[in-house]
């Protein structure tokens, strides 16, 4: 009796135990009970580290985020398209030209993109890409110093969406147009849009060594919109796909009138067979003005240019480059598998998921199996390109990726959740709840050859709860999926800064390495630089100032200033002498019409001040720097703009 | 006598080594330095482990007002130790030579031994006398003051060989290359000693 008694207990112990474990991970049964403890699998003890980066797009933020996988921390925030009173990004003299446009200095962005550099279809970890769609713009980011490097402005454009996607070695990152325009731009009636508008996708080339881009060339394609594009990789590569929608090039009502077609299109580009034609002298160099950002790692400075021309290819004037295939309907993303064979197509509007085939679509342009022609580019036939259809897996597909084995995942937007499907099969493996309304998905490496198909994350458009409410508006959100096994399993939700569209990810192996921790002092080549207290000095020029001024644990050389007077234009060039990883000091001036700095070890930058008022006025670090932080204060003087002050400096003069 | 002579040469040649490898290194590490600080004394001059950690050095110690690292001119030593060491091993090889030739007995070796290791504690004594000032001779404007339980200053000597904790850092001070180098040197000249004494006395036996 007491046997029995003992024994139910026990089963009774076991049995609460499974079914509390049951409930609480929610786990596909995969592996057990005992195997699924999802917190630990996204916990990251103090003093290790992350396996993965992730970046984030910030939208209408301008800048992407860093997160860590699995744990969902996020590292830092990288001004691209934004100021960023932070760290003085568009703020500081150098880095206002980052943010020069042929529309003059524009102060955000909205960026939505990133895809990281590859070389043989593998992610690289050198740069990252980055689109911005109002003011079209593609970014080129470090990864071994985290800071933008590069920006360059996209002419004919607008509306830069469908971008900013790299080929296979890095060859080209394009940036199609959402909206079509007039090319070139003009005063016209809008309702004659139709047959009258053009939409540009231009190929940007990368300089292999540098990572320099260029508009190589930009084809003029019909009057559509051109929503989102990936490359063809492996056997496809040389290809490029765009999706587009409003091939009723429709100019009003968009929300109907676009949406009347029961297909539009997946553009193919053979991009190799355009730049032949480019290489031997194809296309026309028509009038643009476009700025071209580059910055500088050594002189720590940015310069603008602004570029006159470009070359733009009419896709007729290239036979067999740009054909058409009939997609239903509005697809929104455009991705490709590994392999480059298949090129989903996500309608947005449509029950079923198509997915063309490579293969097939070679074979119907070499058989010449034309559905019809629009503006001279032909169409090839549904049924010819297609390669199956995942049926009714959900409502609103949005984006696909990749596992690497031969599985898909796409997000459904209005059913909120991601669907697990098998290429070749079609058929759907599994289903998980995005408790949001669902938006881009990711995979590390899930946009190259080598998807590393451990984890998967979800980002999210509308984020009604899960966490604790902060007002009417919230940060969006990101879900983290464990994908190793059979089954998805959410691990993880984590906010997201910003509104994220499409994420970049990878192993955090190859960045980690090679990250910079500081800038050489020696290698500094900023004309204003002071590398070391001598150097400091105050030189008046006219009405401009210029203080060359040191920081360093824990003071400004020098620290004294007199001699300024009102009306005076002052710079003030910051130099952080310091030698050691992450010991950044700050510089902020009382009155500052723009913004504090941050100034990195090594790194020179330069705030203008233009005092208004007589007095002594204060300066100080606005980076906590040392247990003397406080103390890193100065002053400067203001005279009257027709006083006789001289300039003056010094540091530590008084003591003793 | 001509084996313990060879090996009295490998001796003495084996301080050479102090030319490329560090003599002596200490590190700092702390919580917050999840890469330690360290500097490698050579027998020329103080380097950093890193590239930068002089300086880093340098700017902890200035709130407890020490020194700066001296530099190879501000040391008499760094320019005294290289011609010591040159002129111990072009000894140690000449006694190895003639030992081989027979022209020096064994007992040269010995001699030897001594007079280095009479210069090598000469050598640790003046070492440790300037870590003694470097860690407790303070600049009197020090922004930082710490005393000891009895109200003496405290000092930031670092061990002349171990393990020790000053404030938050783990400092630990060891021979590095150079200094084993030499300390294998030294032992092989003991041992060439030992040699040729063994086969001096089999020879008079």
């Amino acid at each position: 009796m007491k046997n029995i008694i003992t024994s139910s207990i026990a089963m009774l112990v076991i049995l609460i135990g499974f079914t509390s474990c049951n409930k609480g991970n929610n786990s596909g049964g995969k592996s057990g009970a005992l195997a699924s403890n999802v917190a630990e699998r996204v916990y990251v003890a103090p003093g290790e580290y992350d396996s993965h980066y992730a970046f984030l797009s910030g939208g209408y933020s301008g800048n992407v985020t860093v997160y860590g996988l699995p744990s969902g921390r996020m590292f830092k925030e990288i001004p691209v398209f934004s100021q960023f009173p932070t760290s003085g990004y568009g703020y500081s003299e150098e880095t206002k030209p980052m943010l020069n446009t042929s529309h003059g200095f524009i102060p955000w962005g909205d960026a939505h993109h990133p895809d990281i550099s590859q070389s043989k279809g593998e992610l690289d970890g050198r740069w990252l890409f980055i689109n911005e769609n109002n003011t079209p713009r593609i970014a080129r980011l470090s990864l071994t110093t985290f800071e933008t490097e590069e920006i360059i402005e996209v002419p004919n454009s607008a509306g830069n969406h469908s971008s900013s996607f790299v080929t296979e070695n890095t060859e080209y990152v394009v940036a199609g147009t959402r909206f079509s325009v007039p090319i070139p731009q003009r005063d016209m009636p809008i309702k004659d849009y139709k047959g009258n508008f053009q939409g540009a996708l231009s190929f940007i080339s990368v300089a292999p060594e540098t990572g320099n881009m260029d508009i190589k060339f930009q084809i003029l394609m019909p009057g559509f919109n051109y929503d989102l594009s990936h490359p063809g990789r492996g056997k496809s590569h040389g290809w490029f796909f765009f999706t587009t929608y409003n091939t009723e090039e429709a100019s009003t009502l968009l929300e109907v009138n676009a949406s009347q077609n029961d297909k539009d299109f997946i553009a193919a580009i053979n991009w190799k067979k355009i730049e032949d034609y480019v290489n031997n002298g194809g296309g026309t160099m028509i009038p643009a003005n476009y700025a071209h950002n580059v910055y500088d790692d050594e002189t720590h400075t940015a310069t603008s240019t602004m570029k006159k021309e470009v070359r733009v290819v009419n896709p007729i004037d290239v036979p067999g480059a740009v054909y058409f295939i009939p997609t239903p309907k509005s697809p929104h993303g455009c991705d490709v598998d590994p392999s480059g064979e298949y090129i989903v197509g996500n309608g947005k509007l449509s029950a079923n998921l198509t997915v063309h085939s490579f293969t097939k679509m070679l074979d119907a342009i070499e058989k010449e199996k034309f559905a019809g022609e629009a503006y001279g580019i032909p169409i090839l036939n549904f049924e010819d390109v297609l390669a199956g259809v995942v049926e009714q897996p959900g409502l609103g597909p949005l984006h696909t990726e990749f596992d690497g084995k031969g599985n898909a995942y796409t997000t459904f937007f209005i059913s909120s959740e991601v669907v697990k499907w098998k290429l070749g099969t079609w058929e759907v493996i599994d289903r998980k709840p995005t408790y949001y309304s669902v938006g881009h998905l990711t995979i590390p490496g899930g946009n190259s050859g080598k998807p590393q198909g451990k984890y998967m994350f979800a980002m999210n458009k509308i984020t009604k709860d899960r966490y604790l409410p902060t007002g009417p508006e919230m940060e969006h959100s990101a879900q983290l999926y464990d994908i190793s096994g059979d089954k998805m399993e959410l691990l993880l939700d984590f906010p997201t800064h910003g509104e994220p569209h499409y994420a970049a990810a990878m192993e955090a192996s190859i960045i980690k390495e090679q990250s910079q921790k500081i800038y050489k002092l020696a290698d500094n080549k900023h004309p204003y630089a002071a590398k070391s207290d001598a150097d400091t000095k105050v030189v008046r020029e006219g009405k401009e100032v210029h203080i060359y001024l040191t920081t360093i644990r824990s003071h400004f050389s020098p620290d004294n200033i007199e001699g300024i007077k009102v009306g005076d234009k002052v710079y003030f060039h910051v130099t952080n002498l310091e030698q050691d990883f992450d010991v950044p000091h700050g510089f902020a001036v009382i009155g500052q019409n723009n913004s504090e700095l941050l100034v990195m070890p090594g790194q020179t930058k330069t705030s203008v001040w233009e005092p208004k008022q007589v007095g002594v006025w204060p300066f100080y670090c606005t980076d906590f720097c040392s247990a003397l932080h406080q103390e890193m204060q100065g002053y400067i003087r203001v005279s009257a703009a027709d006083s006789d002050t001289p300039i003056k400096w010094s540091l530590g003069e008084d003591i003793e | 006598m001509k084996k313990a002579s060879i090996i009295m040469i490998i001796g003495s040649l084996l301080l050479l080594g102090l030319f490329k490898f560090p003599l002596w290194n200490i590190m700092l590490g702390a919580p917050q330095y999840p890469d330690p600080l360290g500097m490698n004394i050579y027998i020329d001059g103080i380097k950093g482990v890193s590239e930068f950690d002089l300086q880093n050095i340098d700017g902890l110690n200035h709130y407890i007002g020490m020194k700066t690292i001296p530099k190879a001119g501000e040391m008499w030593e760094f320019s005294m130790f290289p011609k010591v060491i040159f002129g111990m091993a072009l000894l140690g090889i000449i006694i190895g030579v003639l030992g081989f030739l027979d022209k020096v007995s064994y007992k040269f070796f010995l001699g030897w031994f001594i007079l280095m290791s009479v210069l090598g504690i000469l050598g640790m004594y003046d070492f440790n006398n300037w870590l003694v000032d470097y860690g407790g001779n303070l600049d009197p404007h020090a922004i930082i003051k710490v005393t000891n339980p009895d109200g003496s200053p405290m000092s930031y000597k670092p061990p002349l060989i171990g393990f020790k904790k000053l404030l938050n850092f783990d400092v630990t001070s060891l021979p590095h290359t150079g200094g084993y180098l030499m300390f294998v040197g030294m032992s092989l000249t003991l041992v060439a000693f030992w040699l040729g004494r063994k086969t001096s006395v089999k020879k008079t036996t």
